[in-house]
């Protein structure tokens, strides 16, 4: 059923209406957050916003805007819904995950209101796949109550110099201890696992650091396995921006630029591990 | 201790961890005069490689004052230091290794661009030294190559290839895959002759053919490509260590491996072990353990003298000749059983009595030294 053949009662019936040219604009900002089954979706004039949680200690929430789409049509203020995402990425990526240039999946998404499927067109080359995907009742996300105000460190890093580190990470080390401070060490990733420890130092004038914004010296540790997933956001992102609030809550945001060099944004909070590192 | 390494040479020395992680679990680490000496033994003893690295291949070189400092490291945990070969030659400028004894921590630091600093504290254990015993220069042959043409050669063999057979005469070189005799008769051989002309030395006294293990020799390759050295090949009769060794200036890497012996044939196996029915065999791997103390020729730093040990490549007793050994006993008590392969050849050996399986390596080595003597006889019996 070619895209044009929708009837317009069909179309009528829609509250959410999104469509993109390139499927992969969406696929692969959801990659970025895929590391559970269940999503949430929440839809509103400004665009799309997407929340994965894990064990009420990590959060992760992609942002779509509006303007991203081709098109982008609401007939409510809020619409959510939640869907399986491990599901709603492969039904993305349906026709292969090609990068060839030129060569593109287009998406046309729909939303029909409180339990209705989330419908799918994806159309490569003249073929046209219809996915209906079910909706489940959408969750409340957790509020980690992360406000700029409260926020004692900032640091804004080219993601490549982190990539490295994290790419790196003592997997053995049950947490990533993260040291900020006015002094040195500035900046400081660190890890104990089998083998030793291990510390990473970003001095505040490298080049790679492009914010450098430390009130007071703050150490935390964080579950690795948490913060695992936040390596897929930070390997699609060109800069991130790391801050921690005066009760230790870790907030990672990314900058994500797209295949047609728009901007989004990924973003994880993280809880700190209960035992405190030493000071 | 301190060593502090630069520019390409960082590279170098991540590449030599990289190859000795071919060989064993275990990275010994001994600070000398003559250098930094980096080995590793495999499980079962049958190869060993050493690099030193001479104060001139630092920046800054400073052995430690107390000179009988050595310590061995679980291998990976050094790997992950320098995982990322394509990054250490894009980002890392320095690379320093301190000693520090108080915490009892070997400190790695890589000096980053951007002014990233990476500083690995890893635990390590004090070990006795490690060192093989061979002489290269009592070799009757020696084949010396470009690295290219070994690693074309060797990239005609299969991954899963685990032993090749090296066969010399006046004025060629063959190189072909050796099967066993009980394997799959449809098994594919691959044979590759090579004229002396392609080597860059070559001096053969005797027409002989070995066959040792491919792993340890891609592992040295990797290392002689990337730094673009000659790979010099010394080996005797079958049975006796053959010595890959790669040269230059500032550094030495010799790989020692055991090679196959003409008389132990895998079908001998079986019978070995009947016709020695004294020795039978311990439940568990302390017998791997002590088999190897047994047939490794040792040389250790604490045993006196060089009455308990031959210092030219030995003839002891067996099938397979291992070249390098370790005096803790506990050692390979924490590792598994050798490779399955392996294991058949020790077995096909002459094992010593009880009484000796529990003894001390001193013990073990007199044992290794009188059965040497008699060692035809005990063959062919």
């Amino acid at each position: 059923m070619p895209l044009s053949t929708q009837s317009q009662a069909d179309i009528d019936q829609y509250i959410l209406i999104a469509s993109l040219d390139n499927a992969r604009n969406l696929s692969n900002i959801l990659k970025a957050i895929s590391f559970k089954d269940h999503a949430i979706f929440n839809a509103t004039q400004n665009g799309l916003k997407v929340t994965v949680e894990d064990s009420k200690c990590l959060q992760a929430n992609a942002f779509i805007q509006a303007d991203i789409f081709q098109e982008y049509t609401i007939k409510e203020d809020a619409v959510g819904f939640q869907v399986n995402l491990t599901v709603l990425l492969d039904c993305l990526t349906i026709f292969g995950a090609s990068t060839t240039p030129g060569v593109c999946t287009a998406l046309r998404m729909c939303y029909n209101g409180y339990g209705y499927p989330l419908t799918l067109f994806l159309e490569e080359g003249g073929v046209v796949t219809v996915c209906k995907i079910n909706t489940q009742e959408p969750e409340e996300p957790i509020d980690f109550d992360f406000c700029s105000t409260n926020v004692t460190n900032k640091v804004i890093l080219q993601s490549d110099s982190l990539k490295e580190a994290f790419s790196e990470l003592d997997m053995t080390s049950e947490v990533l201890q993260i040291t900020m401070s006015p002094s040195h060490p500035y900046f400081r990733l660190s890890t104990f696992g089998n083998s030793g420890n291990a510390h990473y130092d970003y001095p505040k004038d490298s080049d790679m650091m492009e914010l450098f914004q430390c009130t007071k010296l703050q150490t935390n540790r964080y579950k690795i396995s948490l913060l695992k997933p936040s390596t897929k956001a930070l390997a699609l992102s060109c800069k991130v921006s790391v801050r921690t609030d005066s009760r230790g809550f870790l907030s990672l945001q990314y900058l994500v630029r797209n295949d047609d060099g728009q901007i989004c944004f990924v973003e994880y909070y993280c809880c700190p591990d209960e035992e405190v590192g030493e000071e | 201790m301190d060593c502090v390494a630069t520019g390409g040479n960082v590279k170098v020395l991540a590449k030599a961890i990289h190859s000795l992680s071919r060989i064993g679990e275990e990275l010994y680490l001994e600070p000398v005069e003559d250098g930094l000496a980096l080995r590793s033994v495999n499980s079962s003893r049958s190869a060993f490689a050493c690099f030193l690295l001479s104060p001139l291949f630092f920046q800054k070189y400073q052995a430690p004052s107390d000179q009988s400092f050595r310590c061995k490291i679980p291998i990976k945990s050094v790997q992950a230091v320098f995982k990322s070969l394509s990054s250490l030659d894009r980002s890392v400028e320095k690379c320093r290794i301190q000693l520090n004894s108080e915490k009892s921590r070997l400190t790695i630091t890589l000096h980053c661009k951007h002014g990233l600093l990476k500083t690995h504290n890893l635990s390590f254990q004090d070990c006795e030294s490690l060192q093989a015993v061979f002489d290269k220069e009592s070799c009757a042959n020696v084949l010396q190559a470009q690295p290219r043409l070994m690693v074309d050669t060797v990239l005609h063999f299969p991954p899963s290839q685990e032993e090749v057979t090296l066969s010399v005469s006046s004025d060629r070189v063959w190189l072909r895959n050796h099967v066993e005799d009980d394997a799959d008769p449809r098994a594919m051989m691959t044979e590759l002759s090579l004229s002396s002309e392609e080597f860059d030395h070559f001096a053969i006294s005797t027409q002989t053919s070995i066959t040792f293990c491919l792993k340890e020799l891609r592992g040295l390759l990797v290392f002689a490509e990337s730094s673009g050295l000659p790979i010099s090949v010394y080996f005797d009769e079958p049975g006796s260590p053959v010595i890959l060794s790669v040269m230059d200036s500032v550094l030495e890497a010799n790989f020692v491996l055991a090679t196959l012996s003409e008389d132990s044939h895998p079908k001998n196996h079986g019978k070995s072990n009947t016709k020695h029915p004294d020795t039978e065999q311990p439940p568990d791997d302390f017998m791997n353990d002590d088999m190897d103390s047994f047939l490794i020729a040792m040389e250790t730093s604490e045993l006196p003298g060089p009455s308990h040990a031959p210092t030219s490549p030995p003839h002891p007793t067996n099938n397979r000749k291992h070249p390098a050994s370790e005096e803790e006993q506990e050692e390979a008590l924490a590792e598994g059983p050798p490779n399955k392969k392996f294991c058949s050849l020790f077995f096909g050996s002459v094992l010593p009595t009880q009484s000796q399986l529990t003894n001390q390596t001193i013990q073990s080595q007199e044992v290794l030294a009188s059965d040497s003597e008699d060692e035809n006889q005990a063959e062919t019996s």
